[in-house]
């Protein structure tokens, strides 16, 4: 009676089947397609746009399966990216520093540039610092029980310092003027030629599967039912003998990850890496892809970062005007009236089973129930 | 002392002045059914709760097995061997029965433990037969949220013992259950309490006939009396305090 | 010395009245609700848009109207930001409860309309709004009672409605010019001109007391005492009490809670009004305005706790005055050069740096008291 999941390693490997597939076709098929349509420019926009579907990734983990609203995923994304960019303007020749320091009298390299001349160490911190950063941050937060709301919070203010922090100063990491990677070399050629820009996009395109794969392997068995527990009835984990600090730290830390290897990838395809990427706007976008996508649902998070970055690339060109409406008004009706997002709104169609995991947590316990409110309106 | 499995000594918790516990003697043999009755605002809820490490204890202290829970966290304290049922059903109501369960049961609650799960080989056996004691295998493989308030008591219950622990705390298990129900809910605690030591918090005097061999009156964060049921309903001061005429 | 000392500890508690000023709208509505108002700082922008225009009218006048404008831009101010909110509490909010998480996503997309909005807001775009609220509003009264069993028929008559006032906003755009489709501030900021009596000083000893930071102070004070006794003594702010010690049990006892919530939603919006007008006594006024101060204003109720006056109090001044004190670079210099501690406190002397040290103190602080500086006690308060 119970192993009503007999065909789960059937489904696994179709499902591993189909995202080699996709991987294979948006590394070989699409890149040949848009320059036969004279569209070149958008591939590097599919890989920037990819990039931040990791990142989504990484903000589906903590708020669609864990309920942790953090607003300062663009701490991790600019850890991230900073670490790459700085490895790529050491790549000169020795002795020489970096052309902004002469702007500002630098002439002695800052000590915490140098672990950066090696290339593992860079690769390393770009996973590391923003998962070490978040794990020491969300330790101090969930020990003391701090959550919702006043997560969301203090993640912004964490936000608010970093981007203050990089900001001012200039002597350290060329301040509000941001490290620039397109004009620096790999491997003896320029970041932004034609070679090193396919291997990053081929890059990015693996690395989204990559980073599904673990989402899901991390979503899907035990770990992935007491994050939803987490999410649903924290006190009530406490009691069943969980700790849930150490799980929450983990996973934002994981997350923390994931979106610091985006934020990597994006810098390298965007060409520059400034503190605006610790904007309060970026960080919260990164929170609506998710919603549009659908949370608590992984394709969702990815498809919901494309699409939400397409539209913006297309409509804040054409009407910078009223791009701020139409995000604004996408913030209120994803909430109201799509809660589900996407995949959530699709999957009512009934052509594919229902989700076993609803996507918004239930109500708060001491909140009075819905009914109350509704009062005479319509 | 040490032979009984719960006891507090001199237990007070305060909120600001007001005292929900006043000096608390209490304590618990193995084995034994248990259950504390009284007035709203007696403090039985509180009394859980500074058990289970929810409310420290502004003084005095709290043994289990003759250790001291003083400064344990309520997952420690769970890990000790006391399980909580709370007054309303909590459950995980996007987790189906059956998760619920192995959710519970599950050996090694840190991180790693859940990441790489060593196989289960008793578990399903275990959790299976435990599904029929709570008489919930049809519903094994639903959501939580789609069960009716009387599966979710017993899923509850269900996964209490799933955790295995030595000292059962239930609080009002029958709440808003049918008389059907309640019989049911009534045999499933007798039936564990031949395993377990069961401390059961209750209003239903029908109920509480049906379970209780000794019954601990609490009133204003102090113990009244404590004695079998036909004793505690006879004494005068219970009367006076909480059922205000003897019924029947 | 001294004197630098004082101007800075008198610079501080300016800063923390105006945090106070717009923290004690933001920590009512959080009691109360558990929603925090992502568009709160855009109701204090808007504020200081009304004062703005408001001087424009009035200001230009001259003599006493001039000096006393800012009088009448007080309580206008109030009024427009509590609309505001009212309305905000009224569309969004209310459907939301019992999702603060969903609430803060919801009111953060409004704050950046807030702020498109007043970036472009022109006649053509007031003329096409207008008319669309004309349209629902007939809607409603004549035409959706007759059509009672058809939900889906308001939402297309919305947006019909919408579809056409843009149109016809457009089209007066297109015939008018400039007359109509100049923006009415644009996205660079405006100045508010004090009056004369603001632009002095006090002073002191051998150092002014400007006059500015002053009436910021005492604005402040005076709203502190008008919100204590709204609170405490009058029959609504015991109902906002009560609903926000138990909902339910208010509900039941026939307090209107939705009542209840948008008044409160309201002075809380109207206060941010308020401290909308001491900001733009401060610097200039541009759409930006309500980020610069937000999150500040959050990590006051995060200190100060829930639903406590005093706890937002002091931790707007506390944390006002430290932010000034590192800003100021005044700690190195009473230190001297010799202290090892000078190198350290030069480091964090500017605005953003002092904002770094600020946030590391309250994580620090909230591992000595997680839940601010005055915590609820008792069984409810985590159910």
């Amino acid at each position: 009676m119970l192993n009503l999941r007999l065909s789960r390693p059937k489904a696994l490997l179709l499902e591993v089947g189909v995202v080699f597939l996709l991987v294979l076709a948006t590394v070989f098929g699409v890149p040949p397609l848009l320059t036969a349509a004279g569209q070149a420019y958008r591939i590097n926009l599919l890989g920037r746009f990819l990039a931040l579907a990791i990142a989504a990734l990484g903000v589906d983990l903590i708020w669609g399966f864990t309920g942790l609203l953090s607003l300062g995923q663009g701490i991790f994304f600019a850890l991230g990216g900073y670490s790459l960019a700085m490895h790529l303007q050491l790549q000169i020749p020795t002795g020489q520093l970096p052309d902004f320091f002469s702007l500002y009298g630098v002439s002695q390299l800052p000590w915490f540039w140098y672990p950066y001349y090696s290339f593992g160490f860079t690769l390393a911190a770009v996973v590391l610092l923003p998962a070490l950063t978040a794990a020491l941050l969300g330790y101090l937060v969930f020990r003391n029980r701090i959550r919702g709301v006043y997560f969301a919070i203090l993640t912004q203010a964490a936000l608010i310092v970093f981007f203050n922090f990089f900001n001012g100063q200039q002597k350290l990491i060329n301040g509000t003027n941001g490290l620039k990677t397109d004009t620096t070399e790999l491997f003896g050629q320029l970041v932004s030629s034609q070679p090193i820009q396919s291997a990053f996009y081929t890059c990015t395109v693996v690395l989204v599967a990559v980073a599904y794969f673990l989402c899901r392997w991390l979503t899907s068995g035990r770990f992935g039912r007491i994050l939803v527990a987490v999410r649903d009835d924290e006190t009530r984990l406490r009691f069943s003998g969980y700790n849930p600090t150490g799980f929450k730290v983990v996973v934002f830390a994981i997350a923390a990850a994931l979106v610091g290897v985006a934020g990597a990838l994006y810098t390298v395809q965007s060409g520059i890496i400034t503190p605006d990427a610790m904007s309060i706007a970026f960080s919260i976008d990164m929170v609506i892809w998710v919603a549009v996508g659908g949370r608590g649902t992984l394709v969702g998070a990815i498809l919901g970062a494309l699409l939400v970055e397409f539209a913006r690339n297309n409509l804040s060109d054409q009407f910078p005007e009223f791009w701020l409406f139409l995000q604004g008004a996408l913030f209120l009706l994803v909430v109201t009236v799509l809660p589900g997002g996407v995949i959530g709104w699709v999957r009512t169609w009934r052509i594919f089973p229902p989700p076993t995991v609803t996507t918004y947590p239930s109500l708060e316990v001491d909140l009075e129930p819905e009914d109350d409110q509704q009062d005479s309106r319509d | 002392m040490t032979s009984k499995i719960l006891v507090t000594e001199n237990l007070t918790v305060s909120f600001d002045g007001f005292k929900a516990l006043k000096n608390l003697n209490f304590s618990l043999e193995p084995g034994e059914l248990r259950v504390v009755i009284g007035p709203n605002g007696a403090g039985k809820t509180t009394f859980l709760d500074v058990i289970t490490g929810k409310v420290q204890p502004t003084s005095g202290r709290i043994l289990f097995k003759g250790q001291n829970l003083r400064r344990q966290t309520e997952e420690q304290i769970s890990r000790l061997g006391i399980g909580r049922k709370f007054q309303t059903p909590r459950v995980y109501l996007n987790l189906t029965c059956w998760q619920n369960l192995e959710l519970s049961y599950h050996a090694r609650k840190s991180v790693w433990g859940t990441l790489f799960p060593r196989p289960p080989r008793d578990e399903r056996r275990h959790l299976g037969h435990l599904l029929e004691i709570i008489g919930l295998v049809p519903q094994a493989q639903s959501r939580a949220a789609l069960l009716s308030h009387g599966e979710k008591q017993r899923l509850e219950i269900g996964m209490l013992v799933a955790q295995s622990p030595n000292l059962l705390l239930v609080d009002e298990p029958v709440a808003g259950l049918t008389d059907e129900e309640t019989g049911k809910v009534g045999e499933l605690l007798l039936t564990l309490a031949e395993t377990h030591s069961i401390l059961v918090i209750e209003h239903d005097m029908e109920f509480v006939r049906q379970i209780a061999r000794q019954v601990t009156v609490l009133h204003e964060g102090t113990i009244l009396c404590e004695g079998t049921i036909e004793q505690v309903q006879a004494d005068p001061r219970v009367i006076e305090v909480y059922l205000g005429q003897p019924q029947e | 010395m001294l004197s630098v000392l004082l101007d800075t500890l008198f610079d501080g508690i300016s800063i923390g009245s105006v945090l106070l000023l717009a923290a004690l709208g933001l920590a009512i509505v959080f009691g109360l609700m558990g929603v925090i108002n992502m568009a709160h700082g855009e109701l204090m922008m808007i504020g200081a848009y009304t004062m703005y225009l408001v001087q424009n009218s009035f200001g230009g006048l001259g003599g006493v109207w001039f000096e006393s404008y800012i009088f009448l831009a007080l309580p206008t101010a109030f009024l427009v930001a509590a609309l505001g909110g009212l309305m905000l509490e009224r569309w969004v909010i209310r459907y939301l409860y019992g999702r603060p998480l969903e609430t803060l996503l919801a009111t953060w997309g409004v704050s950046l309309i807030l702020q498109q909005f007043v970036r472009s807001v022109n006649w053509a775009m007031v003329i096409g709004l207008v008319l669309w609220g004309a349209l629902i509003l007939t809607g409603r009264l004549l035409v959706w009672p007759r059509w009672g069993n058809l939900p889906w028929m308001s939402r297309v008559w919305v947006i019909a409605a919408g579809a056409l006032a843009w149109g016809v906003g457009a089209l007066a755009g297109e015939r008018f010019g400039l007359a109509l489709e100049e923006p009415w501030f644009g996205a660079e900021g405006v100045d508010v001109n004090a009056p004369d009596w603001l632009q002095g000083g006090i002073p002191l000893g051998d150092f002014q007391l400007p006059a500015s930071r002053l009436f910021i102070i005492s604005l402040t004070s005076i709203c502190l005492l008008g919100l204590y006794l709204f609170l405490q003594k009058s029959p609504w702010g015991l109902r906002i009490r009560a609903v926000t010690q138990n909902r339910s049990m208010s509900a039941c006892l026939g307090i209107p809670t939705g009542t209840v919530d948008a008044l409160t939603f309201a002075l809380g919006s109207g206060l941010a009004g308020v401290a909308g007008c001491a900001v733009s006594l401060l610097g200039s006024v541009d759409p930006n305005l309500g980020q610069e101060y937000i999150v500040n204003t959050f990590m006051v109720v995060v200190v100060g706790g829930v639903g406590n006056l005093v706890g937002s109090v002091v931790a707007a001044m506390t944390i006002g005055i430290l932010q000034d004190l590192f800003s100021s670079g005044i700690l190195p210099l009473l230190l001297g050069d010799k202290n090892p501690l000078t190198g350290f406190f030069n480091f964090f002397a500017t605005d953003s740096m002092a904002k770094v040290i600020v946030f590391a103190l309250i994580i620090i602080f909230l591992q000595v008291r997680p839940a601010g500086m005055f915590p609820q006690k008792g069984r409810s308060v985590d159910a």
